[in-house]
């Protein structure tokens, strides 16, 4: 292989032993992992210096210490063959997780090699595959292994072979359910776009997917395993020249009231290795899917901190008119933080104020990380784990949100602030219809008879043009489009006659003509139930068609505020100006392909 | 190649008649044509926009141009070789000449890997050699205007405007002729969106490299292309300047298209809702007429 192709490898190969070496650093810092690692090393380690260890032959037998006591010759006491226990013991480990690892390696190679190939490559070896290992599966595992053993004879090799034959969909399934998740990802496609071979893609972006779950896997499937090898020799079907722990058992079974300490070593073996090997899987799972370790719970310091709500004033704009209308939503300097697991507050937004009034329609725009949804999310009081006011006040209707019970506040959202999210498929639960979505809150929120709630759900959903309101009705979510979803979740979010609406980015999951006729909706409903809106957007063609007044956010602050009518004609931040600039919707067609004369020539970039 | 019009030349790109049908689940089920006998064309240093909804079939359009789309009838020639079947090792080879960005800054860069290892991988399966290519990374770093420090570090340490930076770097990594680019900017912020596509302007002035620009977004297929196609249900309904197409369609579904996006200015807004109204109507009732 030429130099160039080799010296890519060892950059890899450190970088995979730096995530690996994390996560093994992470598994020795777990309580529970740390443990069972130990059990397993020590159990290694036994089986591997057995010969050392062991202070006789495992088989040799001697007649006058049959049953003899602990102590003396022998420290573990003799079997019913005058066979040390001490040394069967230590030999017996070797064997029995050897026969176990051996059945999980088979299992291993058959399915995790023909997972790969059927979840990458699919057409008809999946088909074939699937097949095999759906028979595999259906087969009784006890009763092909008897079979297999009266067909090869007590080789606790051969039979351990064929139950890993037996084990093997274990690993095929999940294997097959890893690579169809990853080989759609859009870089297993990059890299095919960008020539790599099919073998390169399977190593190196596949494989490292599935890696850690094949290894939980194989540690659970190590521990079945050495539970049926022990069973299957208790039942005295094994190779009696081989020490395992399911024969001392089997022979310890047989003296239990002439010598019942015999039982104790090798229940304890088999059970230490098998809980080991359990714990060993789950915890390593844990390490896993802890992605950036949970937010611990709040330390006393946490109290004590002071939220930061200081920062430059946002520019506000003069009203056009004076506005008469009462103020139903009043945020005062309100600050979102979530805790840190190292007990600190990340601040996500740094004192906001803002005003909506009684039937109007405010907008909070700004981009990603802005905090527009964190304060549309605190007026809720729903933000995710581990977020929470850490000060200001959310005065609605003269109640301040931000201190209700969590009781109190049940009774304010739905039936006076609604909300309307921003992926309207996913907020429709799939196993229930859409009717019974929509009779549900308002029996509970309104006190009204079901049949009367199917009435009003009825009107609600012909209300907010769904052509077919019965069909829609008795539809579940699944059966109808993106944008017929979110007339239903508009004709929920009005259906308990809310007073202010919380609408989170309600169009941009949505196509531009569906988003247009929502925007129509939500003006024709507003305009007839005279609710106020409190509209979230990046989207500032959307604020000019809805919104009264403006809030501009950047940095978790409101920059800019005002009439949205001003706001368009004259922005004042420099933040807004930058967004107005960034807007393409005025900007210049590119026009034709010039005749490019003096264009470089295509290949002129070209690495060589 | 000197003075010639870019309608004169050869095209790069020809899209001909091609369907497209991905099988249904299920036993005997009609496939689903996703794409209706298309046909289109792109000249080199040309970016034609190709714009549609979601399920119009455009995605799909440009993942056939990447053979990632089953092809089932018409074909597509590249320099006037029909790509639409070929064998994996011969696509393989096409690398060097087509290329993609996709939409998803987060899902298209492997979260495992650092920006070298990823940027490395095309460059390594053509055997540059380690020095050439930690050269060449470090000059497309340069080109879509990242740090060459960026080199060593993760994904995750970027934002989705630089990883889609990175991704365009990655595309950009061996010359192609060629690039698909699969709403790439549609998952950026405002601002981010428009120094992209600056970016996307800029790097097709210095290298004549050619786009198909799939896009939901008039706007931005507008500030970018030199031709635009629109899709509808699978078919191109509209082919044709980009200037004219985006500003002046005549096509009735891309009036509607054109009228449902929101302008940003409330004045302007009110009158082209009503002009939508008006357009919606107008459109209703000669759907009427031809009924009748």
């Amino acid at each position: 292989m030429s130099e160039s192709a080799a010296t890519p490898t060892p950059a890899v190969a450190t970088e995979l032993r730096a995530a690996r070496s994390h996560l093994g650093r992470r598994l020795l810092k777990n309580p529970t992992g740390l443990t069972a690692l130990l059990v397993l090393v020590v159990m290694i380690l036994l089986a591997v210096f057995a010969d050392f260890l062991a202070p006789m032959d495992p088989n040799k037998a001697n007649i006058q210490d049959v049953l003899a006591p602990a102590g003396g010759a022998h420290p573990l006491g003799a079997d019913s063959a005058g066979r040390d226990v001490l040394s069967r013991l230590l030999f017996a480990t070797r064997f029995s997780i050897a026969g176990a690892l051996w059945a999980v390696l088979i299992a291993a190679v058959i399915g995790v090699t023909s997972g790969l190939i059927a979840g990458y490559y699919q057409k008809w070896f999946e088909s074939v595959s699937v097949w095999v290992i759906s028979i595999i599966q259906a087969l009784p595992g006890i009763v092909v292994l008897l079979a297999a053993r009266a067909v090869v004879g007590p080789s606790i090799w051969l039979i351990m072979a064929v139950f890993g034959v037996i084990l093997s969909p274990a690993f095929y399934r999940l294997t097959y359910t890893a690579v169809v998740g990853v080989r759609n990802e859009l870089f297993v496609d990059a890299a095919r776009v960008a020539g790599v071979g099919d073998a390169s893609i399977i190593g190196r972006h596949i494989l490292s997917v599935v890696r850690a779950p094949i290894i939980i896997q194989a540690a659970l499937l190590a521990g079945i395993g050495i539970a049926v090898q022990a069973g299957l020799d208790f039942l005295g079907l094994g190779d009696t020249n081989v020490p395992t722990w399911g024969q001392m058992l089997s022979d310890a079974f047989s003296r239990m009231y002439q010598q019942p300490v015999l039982l104790v070593w090798p229940s304890l073996a088999i059970a230490l290795t098998s809980v080991a090997l359990v714990l060993f899987g789950n915890a390593l799972r844990d390490e896993l899917e802890r992605a950036a370790g949970k937010p611990k719970k709040r330390r006393r310091g946490a109290a004590a901190y002071t939220p930061d709500a200081s920062g430059p004033a946002p520019v506000v704009h003069a009203e056009e008119r004076d506005d008469a209308r009462p103020v139903l939503l009043e945020v005062n300097d309100l600050v979102v933080g979530y805790d840190q697991p190292d007990g600190t507050v990340k601040q996500v937004v740094n004192g906001v104020s803002l005003k909506v009034r009684k039937g109007e329609v405010h907008g909070l725009i700004g981009e990603s990380g802005s905090g527009k949804t964190q304060t549309a999310w605190s007026i809720l009081r729903l933000l995710p784990g581990g977020g929470r006011i850490v000060a200001g006040t959310v005065l609605f209707d003269g109640k301040d949100l931000a201190h209700l019970s969590e009781k109190e506040m049940t009774k304010i959202r739905g039936r006076r602030i609604a909300y309307i999210p921003q992926e309207p498929m996913s907020n429709l639960d799939p196993s229930f219809t859409i009717g019974s979505q929509l009779v549900e809150p308002m029996t509970v929120t309104l006190g009204i008879s079901k049949a009367e709630a199917k009435k009003r759900a009825l009107a609600l959903l012909g209300r907010v043009g769904l052509p077919d309101p019965q069909k829609t009705f008795d539809s579940y979510p699944h059966e109808v489009s993106g944008g017929q979803a979110q007339r239903v979740l508009i004709a929920g979010a009005v259906s308990c006659e809310a007073d202010l609406i919380i609408a989170d980015e309600p169009t941009t999951a949505l196509d531009v003509t569906v988003q247009a006729e929502i925007l129509d909706l939500l003006r024709e409903l507003q305009n007839d139930l005279h609710v106020s809106v409190l509209i979230v957007t990046h989207n500032f063609g959307v604020v000019a068609d809805l919104c009264d007044r403006v809030s501009v956010m950047q940095h978790g602050r409101i920059v800019e505020t005002g009439p949205a009518r001003s706001i368009f004609a004259g922005p004042r931040h420099p933040y807004t100006k930058s967004l107005f600039d960034a807007i393409l919707e005025d900007g210049a067609a590119r026009g034709p392909l010039a005749h490019s004369a003096d264009r470089h020539t295509l290949t002129e970039e070209s690495a060589r | 190649m000197t003075a010639q019009t870019a309608n004169s030349r050869e095209p790069l790109l020809v899209v001909d008649d091609l369907v497209v049908e991905y099988p249904a689940k299920g036993f005997g089920k009609k496939p689903f044509r996703a794409l209706k006998g298309v046909s289109i064309d792109i000249h080199p240093g040309e970016c034609v926009g190709l714009v549609g909804e979601s399920g119009s079939g455009k995605t799909t359009l440009g993942r056939a141009v990447l053979g990632l789309a089953p092809v089932t009838g018409g074909s597509v020639r590249f320099k006037g070789r029909d790509i639409s079947h070929l064998k994996r090792k011969q696509r393989r080879a096409l690398a060097d000449e087509i290329q993609v960005v996709f939409q998803d800054p987060y899902s298209s860069l492997n979260p495992s890997l650092t920006i070298e290892q990823t940027l490395a991988e095309p460059l390594r399966v053509k055997k540059m050699s380690a020095g050439d290519a930690s050269k060449r990374i470090r000059t497309l770093l340069d080109q879509v205007g990242l740090p060459s420090n960026a080199a060593d570090r993760l994904p995750r340490e970027f934002s989705g405007g630089q990883r889609q930076r990175i991704a365009i770097a990655r595309a950009l990594a061996l010359s192609p002729e060629l690039i698909v680019c699969d709403e790439p900017v549609s998952a950026l912020d405002l601002s981010t969106q428009a120094r992209v596509l600056d970016l996307f302007k800029d790097i097709q002035e210095q290298t004549g490299v050619a786009y198909l620009f799939v896009s939901h977004d008039l706007a931005v297929v507008r500030h970018l292309s030199h031709r635009v196609a629109v899709m509808y249900h699978g078919e191109i309904v509209e082919y044709g300047d980009g200037g004219q197409v985006t500003s002046e369609p005549e096509h009735p579904y891309t009036q509607r298209l054109l009228l449902a996006a929101p302008v940003p200015d409330p004045l302007r807004q009110e009158q082209r809702r009503a002009d939508r109204r008006r357009l919606l109507e107008s459109q209703r009732e000669m759907e009427v007429q031809a009924g009748v």
